[in-house]
């Protein structure tokens, strides 16, 4: 018996990283999935976002643990059509009991510096975004009777303040107030709502030339080899980065029963990044 | 496979409650057990101690599993007892991987009703307890490549909870403790983190202590509503605690540290 065998779990961003991981962890543990992700590109973001190939490689991996998984491309930034692709996963898959919050972007920049257009494509994926699949989200938790389990996905930059990525830093602080708040809100319907935030974490997002210059400014074009230091600096734990995989089991546990009284709680998996 | 299979667990306070249903639910997924308990009467308590034969019972539970157990009677307060009876555990189970500093004691008062002695046997056990505990363990976690350290704090260690000063300060003592080892001890890979729960089925609840605090509520309504979950739950079950213990102890959990970790139905969110 899987550990989330027989519910169902909304996951925006699913096409690869971590969502994709997400999809892959929650359905070996024998949940069905409703998969979203805009599989486009957005102009602010300096390095090449998710492809409709990325989904359906999301599709393939559900189904070859023979899981049912129903995948859409939407962009969180629009309501209506995230929550239609939701709406019809539901109907498909027949009920709703777990919500991955985990599309996002990231730019790089100085505040006074940072263009109007990455600033606010940053709070609309990272934050606006969230709350969209929260929302539409939220009728489909209460439908079930049966509670929920929402997993927001913070960043360890929602905890503490990082150079560079202030539009990415305030939109991720964001989400844990809006995780406190929903918290409180649906914990009269057995709703939890809980927030993970990872430290660096192997996946595309990091893995690209402007992602490099982040953690080496000093260099034209970095190379991962040059990574080694500044990663392992920024963490407490003798690690470079943790895997996606890292990231899915704490979503699994809190998307559990077994997390049945947990809620309220920014889990940091984050090599004690944020403690340092 | 079981989710620590073959990972050694020490664990205090294992005769009963929370102490007990961990040593059981990591054995469920495959893990030996080192338990202690002091098994017998401490001052001022309002509920029942622990038994020989509560922790006997443990032993019980762990070996109907297919587990392997080594259990001893030791105050955590009593260093050479506690060092003896963990390194004749590690000698005897092979090596150490997870440490669940667990045993705790919790006498209500009000603030002016605290006597001396209930706040230094506090913090002796429940602070100074689990210093001894880490202290002692660390090296044999160092020793087997890293590892993972859970202290049971409680909801009183992230906020106040009224009439019960010497273990809200014990608790939240703990949260430092947990911060301090989890920086140290990170180059040997070995995390700390720590569990904070609401209120627990667990014989600490049994005795007069509920009624008391009733009454004290009553006295002082402005307090009462510190003590209420968000969630619609009144009490959690040990296996609640347990499962988030299990999580930590495992290597699911191999780059979380430092978390303080609510198992609170919302308690702390108010």
């Amino acid at each position: 018996m899987g550990r989330v065998e027989g519910k169902v779990a909304f996951i925006t961003g699913a096409a690869r990283g971590q969502g994709r991981s997400h999809a892959v962890r929650l359905a070996e543990e024998g949940a069905d999935i409703i998969a979203v992700d805009i599989c486009g590109q957005i102009d602010s973001v300096p390095f090449p976002m998710s492809t409709p190939e990325d989904l359906a490689q999301t599709v393939k991996e559900v189904e070859a643990l023979d899981r049912r998984i129903v995948a859409a491309e939407a962009d969180v930034r629009d309501y209506g059509a995230l929550k239609q692709a939701l709406d019809e996963g539901v109907a498909q898959l027949g009920r709703l009991d777990i919500v991955s919050a985990n599309a996002g972007i990231c730019s790089y920049g100085r505040l006074e510096e940072l263009p109007e257009k990455a600033w606010q494509d940053t709070i609309d994926v990272n934050l606006t975004g969230v709350w969209h699949a929260c929302k539409a989200a939220i009728p489909h938790l209460k439908a079930g009777g049966a509670g929920g389990s929402i997993v927001i996905t913070s960043s360890g930059a929602g905890l503490m303040a990082m150079e560079n990525i202030g539009h990415y830093v305030s939109a991720k602080h964001g989400l844990i107030g809006l995780m406190r708040t929903l918290a409180l809100e649906l914990a009269p319907d057995s709703i939890r709502v809980n927030a993970i935030c990872p430290t660096t974490v192997n996946t595309p997002m990091i893995h690209n030339e402007p992602s490099y210059r982040l953690f080496r400014p000093d260099l034209e074009s970095p190379t991962v080899d040059d990574l080694t230091e500044p990663l392992l600096g920024l963490n407490a734990l003798p690690v470079k980065w943790v895997e996606p995989r890292d990231i899915s089991n704490a979503l699994l546990f809190l998307a559990s029963d077994e997390a049945r009284y947990i809620t309220g709680v920014p889990l940091p998996v984050d090599a004690g990044c944020v403690t340092k | 496979m079981g989710r620590v299979e073959g990972k050694v667990a020490f664990i205090t306070g294992a005769a009963r409650g929370q102490g007990r249903s961990h040593a059981v639910r990591l054995a469920q997924e495959g893990a030996d057990i080192i338990a202690v308990d002091i098994c017998g009467p401490i001052p001022n308590l309002r509920y029942p101690h622990a038994t020989p034969e509560d922790l006997a019972q443990t032993v019980k539970e762990v070996e109907a599993l297919d587990r392997r157990i080594v259990a001893a009677q030791a105050d955590v307060r009593d260093r050479d007892t506690l060092e003896r009876v963990l390194d004749d555990g590690v000698a005897q189970l092979g090596h150490l991987d997870v440490v669940v500093a667990n045993a705790g004691i919790c006498v209500m008062s009000p603030w002016d009703e605290v006597t001396p002695e209930v706040w230094q046997q506090t913090l002796d056990i429940n602070l100074t307890g689990a210093w001894n505990t880490v202290q002692l363990a660390a090296p044999h976690l160092i020793a087997s490549g890293g590892g993972s350290i859970v202290l049971t704090s409680s909801a009183a260690g992230l906020k106040g909870l009224p009439f019960l000063s010497p273990y809200v300060a014990a608790k939240h003592g703990m949260v430092g403790l947990m911060r301090s080892f989890a920086h140290e001890l990170a180059e040997h890979n070995i995390r700390v983190n720590t569990v904070h729960p609401t209120g627990v089925d667990t014989p600490m609840g049994a005795g007069d202590g509920g009624a008391q605090m009733q009454k004290w509520i009553a006295e002082h309504p402005k307090l009462g509503g510190m003590l209420v979950n968000s969630l619609p739950v009144e009490v959690t079950q040990p296996v609640d605690i347990s499962n988030a213990v299990l999580f930590l102890a495992s290597d699911e959990a191999r780059y979380v540290t430092a978390l303080t970790m609510t198992v609170d139905a919302g308690n702390t969110q108010y």
